[in-house]
């Protein structure tokens, strides 16, 4: 049910063209904030525009996408983006990370390792990992240039020093084949070893901001620490209730007033699979009766 | 027992569904035509126009009756509907000077060549209520006076002749078109009269509220302040001249600056400059304000570190379609993120009591 007034996948040929490049220059330069002449997309600014922009110039019909928001495929926003693309491209959908050609994603890196040939576009809030140092752009841009990021190592510094720890929980700064310092979009810092040396190739796209960058397949992607205090990522200490997966991210879910909770996956497809081969957490029942239920 | 929070789909069908019905609200209340809106309503038409960067009143008019009177989602459903147009060709620079206006006055001079002209202004009215319009909004034509069709020249060139005003060289380069490229700073004068053109009304006025409070003063004066209606030409280029292709209205604001002059440069007035779609005069005046502010460099002023000085502060938060959908978008899911907040929180705390307790 493709609208035919709107060009494939919404925006027009020539606004393709220049993200296309954009996304080359991107990729030829990892980690590089290349400014883009962002449209106004029909969803608002902060729900994902960038991505979208990133996703519709990558799209072809033969493509299989999945969108995630928090790692779910059921979020309102990923299934609104999903949607988006249904109508204006017509291109086939999916839940599997494994089935899908383009994944965009909102604040997670799936679970599944991906694969040469898929693409993973982030949608990026703030792209500048400066920004909360230094809130002008053109003093950030000169910072870039001069590979000055003294100020950020500072700032790890200092947390340590009053917390005793880096007091960064997501948007973790991470450093880019050893030259451009990049904020990885708001994954958790537990999804950070993922950027690196990925077969996958990672798009970053913010929308508001106009800015795309890139970390191409099998790039080196460190995050910011020190010798003595070491980059580590972390989840909650427990296992997931439904799958009993003990390696994936977990969200919190408050069950009870009484101060009841359990720890599920993120990742929802990740879930899916694990219990659909049989593996049951503490709380979980075999897939087939919680789907009858 | 934990339930998924599936069914998104269904939830964003039932609210869409949901949210059309409130737009329609009490069926018993006849349904707002766009026409309606177009002609009663033309001051939130002309402001949806003005900050959609289109010049369309029936699709401004369409847009404020689906958004139920937002006029920040009306303008953000007419700037997603113009990214989408194709670009035929650029119009010939409008000829403010040959503008048939409705209104026009100058606070500079008591009268002046092509007069004074008050126009449908609210300037005047008493701020009260007026309940006849609850019944009915009939009312008596307004009296007439004869057309004058001679060009109205613009007050700033009166001042020009003696050079007591800053000379402002007109140029051919082509403006560049933020739409279209990224904004770069430091930006142009063109560049940044088009951001403030189409940005905020009420945050481009709090911008120049507070230069006349201090923060920036410019020691502005509205040399004129003028609405109507400008032919808008195109060259045709197998026709080798401009044609004209439609009017539009317009509401321009030159402002005059005191300047007391610099080491080069004799004291002398300044400009400040502000044009807006349609009748639409607090932007406008706003508009040249902010405009002079942020010319403090190019006229060796001083940076007193006011925020309207500020260019990248005022191009980078002036856009009312990138402030709401931003500031909106916390209330979508960051379970993630607060996640890893919370272990962070938890472990800083357990440490933290840790320690405390050892101490003691």
């Amino acid at each position: 049910m493709t609208e035919h007034s709107y060009n494939f996948a919404y925006l027009d040929e020539q606004t393709k063209r220049m993200i296309r490049r954009a996304i080359l220059k991107g990729v030829a330069v990892p980690g590089y904030q290349v400014p883009f002449a962002s449209r106004e997309m029909p969803m608002p600014y902060g729900w994902g525009t960038g991505g979208v922009q990133v996703t519709a110039a990558c799209l072809t019909p033969d493509d299989t996408l999945k969108v995630i928001d928090q790692g779910a495929d059921d979020t309102t926003n990923a299934v609104s983006i999903r949607k988006f693309f249904q109508r204006t491209a017509g291109v086939a959908v999916t839940e599997a990370t494994t089935e899908a050609s383009i994944i965009q994603t909102r604040h997670r890196i799936p679970e599944t390792a991906l694969s040469a040939g898929q693409i993973l576009v982030y949608q990026v809030p703030i792209p500048e990992p400066l920004r909360f140092l230094e809130p002008r752009e053109t003093e950030t841009r000169k910072m870039h240039e001069l590979e000055e990021y003294g100020l950020m190592h500072v700032k790890l510094y200092e947390d340590i020093a009053r917390h005793g720890t880096i007091a960064t929980a997501y948007a973790y700064p991470v450093k880019v084949e050893g030259r451009y310092v990049m904020d990885p979009s708001p994954i958790p810092k537990f999804d950070n070893p993922k950027l690196s040396n990925s077969p996958a190739l990672q798009l970053f796209g913010a929308g508001r901001e106009q800015r795309i960058y890139a970390v191409p397949p099998f790039t080196t992607v460190v995050s910011l620490d020190f010798d003595d205090h070491p980059f580590q990522p972390t989840k909650a200490p427990h296992d997931c209730d439904l799958c009993g997966a003990s390696e994936s991210y977990l969200d919190e879910v408050i069950t009870d007033d009484q101060g009841g909770r359990m720890f599920v996956c993120s990742d929802t497809d990740f879930c899916q699979t694990r219990r659909a081969s049989g593996h049951i957490g503490a709380l979980g029942v075999p897939v087939s009766e919680g789907d009858a239920a | 027992m934990y339930v998924a929070v599936k069914g998104g789909e269904k939830a964003i069908d039932n609210a869409h569904a949901w949210l059309a019905e409130e737009r329609r609200g009490d069926v018993t209340v006849a349904e707002l035509s766009l026409p309606q809106i177009r002609e009663q309503l033309a001051l939130a038409v002309n402001r949806v126009m003005a900050e959609g960067s289109l010049y369309d009143p029936d699709l401004a008019a369409l847009a404020i009756k689906q958004a139920r009177g937002d006029l920040i989602e009306a303008i953000f459903l007419i700037r997603a509907y113009r990214t989408t147009l194709p670009r035929l060709g650029a119009s010939c620079p409008v000829d403010t000077a040959r503008m048939a206006v409705v209104r026009r006055i100058s606070a500079t001079f008591k009268d002046l060549p092509g007069g004074q002209v008050l126009g449908p202004t609210f300037d005047y009215t008493h701020r009260l209520l007026d309940f006849k319009l609850a019944a009915e909004g009939e009312v008596p034509a307004a009296a007439m006076a004869p057309t004058d069709l001679a060009d109205v020249p613009h007050v700033t060139e009166f001042l020009n002749r003696d050079g007591m005003i800053e000379v402002e060289p007109g140029g051919n380069a082509t403006p560049p078109d933020l739409t279209r490229e990224p904004m770069e700073l430091p930006a142009s004068r063109a560049l940044r009269l088009q951001a403030i053109a189409r940005g905020d009304e009420g945050f481009i006025l709090s911008m120049a509220y507070s230069t006349q409070r201090g923060y920036g003063r410019t020691h502005a004066f509205v040399g004129e302040l003028r609405i109507g209606t400008v032919a808008v030409e195109m060259d045709i280029p197998e026709l080798g001249f401009a044609v004209e292709i439609g009017e539009m209205e317009l509401t321009e604001c030159e402002t005059v600056n005191q300047f007391k002059g610099s080491k080069t440069e004799p004291p002398q007035f300044t400009r400040g400059y502000g044009l807006v779609f349609g009748q639409t005069e607090r932007k406008a005046i706003a508009m040249s304000l902010v405009d002079r502010a942020l010319r403090w460099a190019e006229l060796g002023e001083d940076f007193t570190g006011a925020p309207a000085q500020d260019e990248e502060f005022v191009l980078m938060h002036a856009d009312n379609v990138q402030a709401t959908g931003f500031l909106e978008h916390i209330k979508l899911p960051h379970y993630v993120d607060f996640q890893s907040e919370l272990e962070l929180v938890r472990r800083l705390r357990s440490e933290a009591l840790a320690a405390q307790e050892a101490a003691e």
